[in-house]
């Protein structure tokens, strides 16, 4: 995964709660999932928005760019994320 | 490893120039060929719904991600002529990652043969920006393109509003406004298209890249042009950042630019710019861009006021309520399937009972009646009988997923689903299986990840298919029912058809596990909003799967009873006919089938089945639904015997062993639909996961696996039931 130095409100997918305001800040050039979610909206500097956890606590239902998609936490590692 | 930071990102737009793609193909050859028209968006853009209005061709709709697996053409009739209509399958990205995808991109690729003379792009006017990333792609290739706005029917008054007339003019193409149900728009497209056809309108657009890159395209460019290779400046952008060789479009086709790429590339490395997401992030800034020009208000802050969608979410996807909705829906459906279908089953099976009097009345007795009769009338009719349990079946699977309740089943299956390696798609490939295993392998192809998908595929035929049916209702009225009651027979029947989800689920396990080598990708299901189920697209629906499945009885059935019947009919006995049952038992058990029967008799003892009943599971493998039919020929009875038949229950109860012990009780009955449940018993499933896995490897795998996992099954519990003293 993506070494980086920790930042002030850098968080991992695992945390994220219904209701919270994330934004992408790193992105993984050469993971596939990385590219595919920066296809789907997820690029740098996006802001998106928990609207939903599944009864079983994933996937997570996700409002970017407008609409919504589930993912699942863990498969979303690979692009980094800050809480605004 | 590279990473990109959102600092560095900025900078390097700061640097941007701009780079506008021309066309590439400006007068494209006009073949001696019917113009083709390819209609291509987002997946939940409205996509098969429009592709109805324009085609009338049968096409599966919906809100589910992925829905449209398969290439449909169809005829689109305008006013001055009739062009070919391409249906290609909902994607998000020319960067292949799905089958679905690959299928398309092959198809959009400029240099593909099958590239259609003009495309109609499907804007949802909901989704502007993710639609506009795709449009973005396609738009560069240089084909004409004419843009559909859909959904625009859903914005309401308070909702943002999106101007068409803003829209075509920051585009440079025409944009219609459709409401494709309601056929609104449908003529202005129509009009649209032809236009586009005699004089086209190709697309100009004009993204954002770093000046480096923009100073190697043009490097690049040249050498190119030198070669005299033709190649948009987009394409050559896509070639020269995309990561992997899969995805190049066309330097794997000239070896000779190989290293006039990777010098560039080496270089931008160097510069930290060969990145990916430069290339996404354009786009997204473009499409961003085109949005704020063409929409009246803007996106509210996050996190957005709760809508309509997300008021009917909060009980539907509700972690008590949901689930609770979600079996009650399931059981709906299934409580549906039985209890409608029945009527109309009596009506079919009546008339083929029917057509075979009346063949046996014309046909003059002998090998040819007994072919006619028993063996491909009989043998159609067998299969045709579930056509109305499918038709059912598809008309629910088509509204759930035309109203996105699906993907919300999705959604609250995949936890469920996921940690055995399937997910929350698989649940409808596995809902199909239940009608049957061959639309279910098909419907696989909606998971973008290869290895779900197989997984998928290799579980979905242990869903029990209708063609099951027969035989449950067979024993469990025969041996449940008389002794435990009608409400314990509908669980029997329920139990039955949870066995095989249940077993699927360590399978999928092991196999993932074991068996299925390769990469996982992520799990991306779309949550669409809520709507109407669009009439005509569920009628279409279920025409289109009721057309297929009864071709296959047609053909493959058809030709496999005609199979099972010689091997049961020959050799003759004598010259005399079979008339009394008796006779017809001596001929059953001495012809090829009934030999084999009694040869694999000693496999089966354990298990608890005599020769009889291994002649019905032998004569069963090209196509299960013939084990009724075939239990009454055995139990001597002739083939005109179905489940309901009194006789034949009465015979089953009846029969015993040589030694006099009873042959049938509720522990050997529970074994042997134990057995159908788990077996693989179905050519026809076989031959679709060779077409879908393109390998003879993994139908013979799952022939093995299933055959074994349904023996196992019997053996245990008859011997479970001996152990207890019960036989």
């Amino acid at each position: 995964m993506i070494a980086s130095v920790p930042k002030i409100g850098h968080i991992g997918f695992g945390e994220l709660k219904m209701g919270m305001v994330a934004r992408v800040c790193e992105v993984d050039e050469n993971c596939l999932e990385s590219r595919r979610l920066q296809e789907l909206g997820f690029t740098l500097g996006t802001e998106f928005s928990v609207v939903k956890v599944a009864p079983l606590g994933d996937p997570i239902e996700i409002d970017v760019r407008g609409y919504r998609i589930c993912l699942r936490r863990q498969e979303c590692e690979c692009i980094g994320i800050e809480i605004v | 490893m590279v990473t990109a930071s959102a600092s560095a990102g900025k900078s390097a737009s700061a640097l941007a120039s701009k780079l506008s793609s021309g066309p590439v193909i400006q007068t494209r050859p006009v073949a001696n060929r019917t113009l083709r028209v390819a209609v291509v968006g987002n997946p939940n853009a409205g996509k098969t719904t429009l592709y109805n209005a324009l085609t009338g061709s049968s096409q599966h709709v919906g809100n589910y991600p992925g829905v449209t697996v398969e290439k449909v053409t169809g005829k689109l009739k305008l006013a001055s002529r009739t062009v070919e209509c391409i249906d290609i399958p909902g994607l998000y990205s020319l960067n292949a990652v799905s089958a679905d995808e690959k299928v398309a991109t092959e198809v959009i690729r400029p240099r593909s043969d099958e590239a259609p003379d003009l495309f109609v792009y499907v804007l949802d006017a909901t989704n502007l920006e993710r639609n506009l990333f795709l449009y973005s792609q396609i738009a560069e290739f240089g084909f004409p393109v004419v843009i559909a706005l859909t959904m625009s029917d859903r914005l309401g008054p308070q909702d943002r509003s999106v101007s068409a007339k803003l829209l075509a003019s920051s585009l440079g193409v025409d944009v219609v406004p459709v409401v494709a149900f309601k056929d609104k728009g449908i003529d202005e497209l129509k009009a649209a298209i032809e236009r586009n056809l005699d004089s086209p309108r190709i697309p100009v657009i004009a993204l954002d890249v770093p000046a480096e890159i923009a100073a190697e395209i043009k490097i690049l460019g040249d050498r190119l042009s030198r070669a005299g290779i033709d190649a948009s400046l987009a394409e050559i952008r896509s070639d020269l950042l995309a990561p992997v060789e899969a995805t190049r479009l066309f330097v794997p086709d000239f070896p000779e630019m190989w290293d006039a790429f990777q010098e560039s590339r080496h270089r931008l490395l160097d510069a930290n710019l060969l990145r990916p997401s430069i290339d996404t992030q354009a786009r997204y800034q473009w499409a961003r861009g085109i949005q704020d020009g063409a929409v009246k208000k803007p996106l509210t802050m996050l996190p957005r006021p709760k809508s309509r969608t997300d008021k009917i979410d909060q009980i539907l996807t509700h972690r008590v309520f949901g689930l609770l909705i979600f079996t009650a829906v399931m059981y709906l459906v299934f409580q549906s399937i039985y209890t409608f279908a029945t009527p109309v089953m009596d009506l079919i099976d009546e008339g083929f009972t029917r057509l075979k009097q009346g063949v046996a009345n014309v046909v003059p007795p002998g090998d040819f009646q007994s072919l006619l009769v028993d063996g491909v009338i009989n043998g159609i009719g067998s299969a045709l009988v579930f056509l109305p349990q499918i038709l059912i079946l598809f008309f629910f699977i088509s509204v759930l997923e035309g109203t996105g309740y699906l993907a919300r089943a999705a959604f609250l299956m995949d936890r469920l689903l996921g940690w055995c390696g399937l997910n929350g798609r698989a649940f409808i490939p596995l809902l199909s299986s239940f009608a049957c295993a061959i639309p279910g392998v098909m419907a696989a192809r909606v998971m973008p990840d290869p290895r779900s998908r197989l997984a998928t595929i290799l579980v979905a035929p242990l869903m029990s298919c209708s063609a099951r049916l027969p035989v449950y209702l067979l024993l469990i009225s025969t041996f449940v029912e008389p002794q435990l009651g009608p409400a314990w027979a509908g669980f029997a029947l329920f139990a039955m058809h949870l066995l095989g989800l249940v077993i699927a689920i360590p399978i999928s396990w092991i196999l993932n596990r074991r068996v299925i080598k390769g990469k996982r990708l992520p799990f991306a299901l779309e949550l669409p909003p809520y709507q109407w189920p669009k009439w005509r697209d569920v009628v279409l629906a279920m025409y289109g799967r009721g057309k297929t499945f009864v071709i296959t009885a047609g053909t493959i059935i058809a030709v496999m009873s005609v199979i099972i019947w010689s091997l049961s009919y020959y050799p003759r006995s004598g010259n005399h006919a079979a008339d009394t049952p008796a006779q017809q038992e001596h001929q059953l058990e001495q012809s090829f089938l009934g030999r084999a029967g009694k040869a694999i008799e000693p496999v089966f003892l354990p298990a608890g089945f005599d020769w009889r009943i291994s002649t019905a599971i032998l004569s069963a493998f090209p196509a299960r639904e013939t084990v009724v039919p075939s239990l009454g020929i055995i139990f001597s009875l002739g083939s005109d015997s179905d489940e309901t038949s009194v006789d034949l229950r009465q015979k089953l109860r009846e029969a015993t062993w040589p030694d006099g012990r009873k042959l049938f009780n509720p522990w050997v009955a529970a074994g042997l639909m134990v057995f159908f449940a788990l077996c693989a018993q179905c050519m026809a499933t076989l031959a679709a996961v060779k077409r879908e896995t393109n390998s003879w490897k993994w139908p013979l795998f799952m022939f093995v696996y299933m055959t074994t996992l349904a023996y196992v099954g019997a053996v245990i519990i008859y011997q479970t039931a001996r152990l207890l003293g019960q036989v």
